[in-house]
């Protein structure tokens, strides 16, 4: 005989009252009491992010509508004139290319070559564990720190030109941080060695989700590596590879302490960012107004493309994974 | 519309105050309690010795003679103070009482906001006493504030390579200073370090050209009504293309910052790398500070060869040859202040505390009667050229404040990098003015 402890059944002779059915009052009154305990629980992160995120958002879209340089009264009410100036701004205009360009030169450099190192020490090879943790250790680093080191690295005639004269090369050194057509392409090699590990260890760990027999069976078919990785590993991947793609785009627009570190923005606004342009404003030149304008710009530049990418490209890989609850 | 407006202030007051709780922790000061003592709170940039521990003794003997009194004294860091604490904390109209001041154009701005007491009668003797350093303080007449350290800027260079190059005088033209120039690249040596990655220092050859190229009477007519239409404005930038034109700086100057570290302006010029630097009163101190870092010698000191010159004269051109660019550090009473504040202020300006601040070698003080303080050879020779000019001009960007600052120093910049004319920064500047 078995005795059932769950459920509405009957219960079995002199049951405790916990084995009888809830009455609907009993029920009403666990269920709030369940709320309340989860909005207690909730209330202190709750108030936390209100104050630090929701009010700070607020308030940075409502400065935006007035010229106000952070003292006094909130009444200089200009309307949209700091958007219309910000859009009518080329150097804010630069900066948002050289976002976009990060955008799409992280996802076309990156992304190929974060896939063909993880594919390359998904193999079995001597060293593998080192190679790894090499790989990851730039990433563990702060920005502030690695931005610094690379700034102390990269000066005329400094630590990098002498490794370089050392390997053999002759003649003039680019001026790696201080020529404004090759300053960008320095800062974006240093973003890539900075993220690339992580890039790698997030794609390591989507090809231990790929089941080992599809190759097996594809080899004994006589499919070649390549084939097997094309046709096999990589669309296997694609989950893994359109989660970093949207940390990768998000972390390009806002993209702020490397460059600030290392160029400040310059030289002659060629590295600059939203983000540095927003800090300039709002926090060097005192223009309050103007630069939560721009940080309105940036959040709903971010929001829009996040939104977007949810909606066209995450959209399989998420269903499932955000449940309705109950 | 009144309420809303009232409604967003509020928020506004209660998340800076809700931060400046979080980030300061100091509770609400100035406000005498029941029994009379009063505290007071000062809050300065001097974050290394020797300014830090000096500040603190000011404090201790200030406690010490007015019993019920306490100062809690904090530093912190320059831009930080500057640009996010003070604004932050002034906007909660309470927290603070004695504060670090540059004055002119964001004093000015203060001052309009209600934030700063007018301390024209408590201190009337000391403003008295101190003449014409006290005028960037002063907005429409009254004083809001007293200097501690004013200095003027000029050419730090390096004796032993200018003797290397055969230069036995030091240039006092613009011409001298142009053979001076010539001379440096013939012994293969960089002339001018210059820190133009930080865009104030490159900004402020423009400032000495216009400072040489405008009279007085347009200068401070453009600090009081931020109008640059007078042709000289134009004429400085021209005068710096062709100065830039000489090829004068360091490679790669764009990019090089001012006061950290060997690779910058400062440490090019402390390890022999270039000759000279434009740089203010506290580039001794600045150039110690790199070497203590790059010998991991705590006692190392400003380089032993180095020699000071003012900014050349210009023949032909319409300033005063004698004028000098310059600028200093202040403490302003926030308008909440009690009345010990300004007690407070008048002691730091006292001729024994401001002997003493010579002696430490931290700046040049302001009260006369302490210069016999002045122990350091480097700081006297800023001291006696700022005797014999016969006109001070504030930094340019202090003078017009932050907005205007920062868009003319970015044009100035651009020019350096060979992008924009004269004619564009005087529209940057203009432009800039426009969006107050």
């Amino acid at each position: 005989m078995s005795i059932s402890t769950v459920g509405a059944g009957p219960a079995v002779s002199a049951g405790p009252a916990p084995l009888a059915p809830p009455s609907p009052a009993r029920r009403a009154r666990k269920r709030s009491r369940g709320l309340l305990l989860t909005w207690g629980f909730a209330a202190p992160a709750l108030v936390v992010y209100a104050t630090f995120v929701l009010v700070p958002v607020g308030l940075a879209a409502v400065y935006s509508f007035f010229n106000w340089n952070g003292l006094g009264d909130l009444d200089r009410f200009i309307g949209i004139d700091n958007y219309a100036r910000a859009l009518a701004d080329p150097v804010f205009l630069g900066a948002m290319r050289n976002n976009a360009l990060i955008v799409v030169l992280s996802l076309l450099i990156q992304g190929p070559l974060a896939i063909g190192i993880a594919l390359l020490l998904n193999r079995p090879i001597r060293g593998r564990t080192m190679i790894r943790t090499l790989i990851f250790v730039p990433y563990v680093l702060s920005e502030v720190v690695a931005g610094l080191a690379f700034k102390l690295l990269l000066p005329p005639d400094g630590p990098f030109d002498g490794m370089l004269t050392a390997l053999g090369w002759v003649g003039e050194k680019p001026l790696w941080l201080a020529d404004p057509d090759i300053a960008f392409w320095t800062l974006f090699a240093v973003i890539t060695w900075k993220y690339l590990g992580f890039a790698i260890i997030l794609m390591l760990a989507g090809l231990q989700g790929v089941p080992e027999e599809l190759s097996e069976a594809a080899s004994i078919d006589g499919a070649s590596w390549w084939q097997i990785q094309r046709h096999i590993t990589l669309p296997l991947l694609g989950p893994t590879i359109r989660i970093w793609a949207f940390l990768s785009i998000i972390g390009s627009l806002q993209l702020f302490d490397m460059v600030f570190i290392l160029t400040g923005g310059g030289p002659l606004n060629s590295t600059e960012t939203m983000a540095t342009y927003m800090v300039e404003y709002g926090n060097g030149r005192s223009q309050i107004g103007y630069g939560s304008a721009v940080a309105v710009i940036l959040f709903v530049v971010s929001l829009v493309v996040a939104l977007l990418y949810q909606r066209f490209i995450l959209r399989r890989d998420l269903a499932g994974a955000i449940t309705k609850g109950g | 519309m009144m309420n809303r407006r009232s409604i967003t202030r509020r928020a506004a007051v209660a998340a800076t105050t809700v931060l400046a709780i979080g980030l300061t922790a100091c509770a609400p000061a100035g406000e005498g309690s029941a029994d009379g003592d009063v505290t007071l709170t000062w809050w300065h940039n001097g974050t290394g010795e020797p300014l830090l521990g000096f500040w603190e003794d000011v404090a201790s003997e200030f406690e010490e003679a007015n019993p019920g009194v306490t100062v809690e004294v904090t530093a912190y860091q320059n831009e930080e103070l500057q640009r996010t604490l003070i604004p932050n904390q002034l906007r909660t109209g309470s927290g603070l009482d004695l504060y670090q001041q540059w004055g002119a154009g964001e004093l000015a701005a203060q001052v309009e906001a209600g934030y700063v007491k007018d301390i024209s009668e408590d201190v009337a003797g000391q403003v008295d006493a101190l003449g014409g350093v006290v005028a960037p303080w002063q907005v429409d007449g009254a004083t809001y504030g007293l200097p501690f350290n004013f200095g003027i800027e000029g050419f730090w260079y390096n004796t032993e390579l200018f003797a290397e190059a055969g230069i036995t005088e030091t240039p006092t033209t613009l011409d001298e200073l142009y053979e001076a120039i010539d001379a440096l690249k013939a012994a293969d040596i960089v002339p001018i370090a210059v820190g133009a990655g930080d865009g104030w220092p490159a900004a402020h050859y423009w400032y000495n050209f216009a400072l040489k190229s405008c009279s007085p009477e347009v200068l401070q007519t453009a600090q009081a009504d931020l109008t640059f239409d007078d042709p000289c404005f134009i004429e400085a930038g021209e005068l710096l293309e062709e100065f830039i034109a000489t090829e004068p700086f360091q490679d790669g100057f764009l990019g090089t910052g001012a006061q950290q570290g060997a690779g910058s302006s400062a440490g090019i010029l402390a390890t022999g790398g270039a000759a000279m630097e434009l740089m203010g009163q506290w580039n001794p101190g600045v150039m110690g500070g790199i070497l203590q870092e790059e010998t991991g010698d705590a006692e190392a000191t400003p380089p032993e060869f180095l020699g000071w010159f003012n900014f050349p004269a210009i023949e032909g051109a319409q300033g005063d040859p004698t004028a000098a660019l310059g600028g200093g550090d202040g403490f302003s009473c926030s308008a909440w202040s009690p009345p010990e504040c300004s007690d407070l202020l008048e002691y730091i300006t006292s001729v024994e505390v401001q002997t003493r601040f010579g002696e430490i070698g931290a700046g040049v003080p302001v009260t006369p009667g302490s210069e016999a303080g002045i122990a350091d050879p480097n700081l006297q020779l800023v001291f006696d050229g700022l005797q014999s000019a016969s006109y001070v001009q504030l930094w340019l960007d202090t003078a017009f404040g932050a907005t205007v600052g920062g868009a003319m120093n970015e044009g100035i910049v651009s020019l350096f990098g060979g992008q924009g004319e004269p004619a564009s920064i005087v529209q940057n500047m203009k432009d800039a003015a426009a969006t107050l």
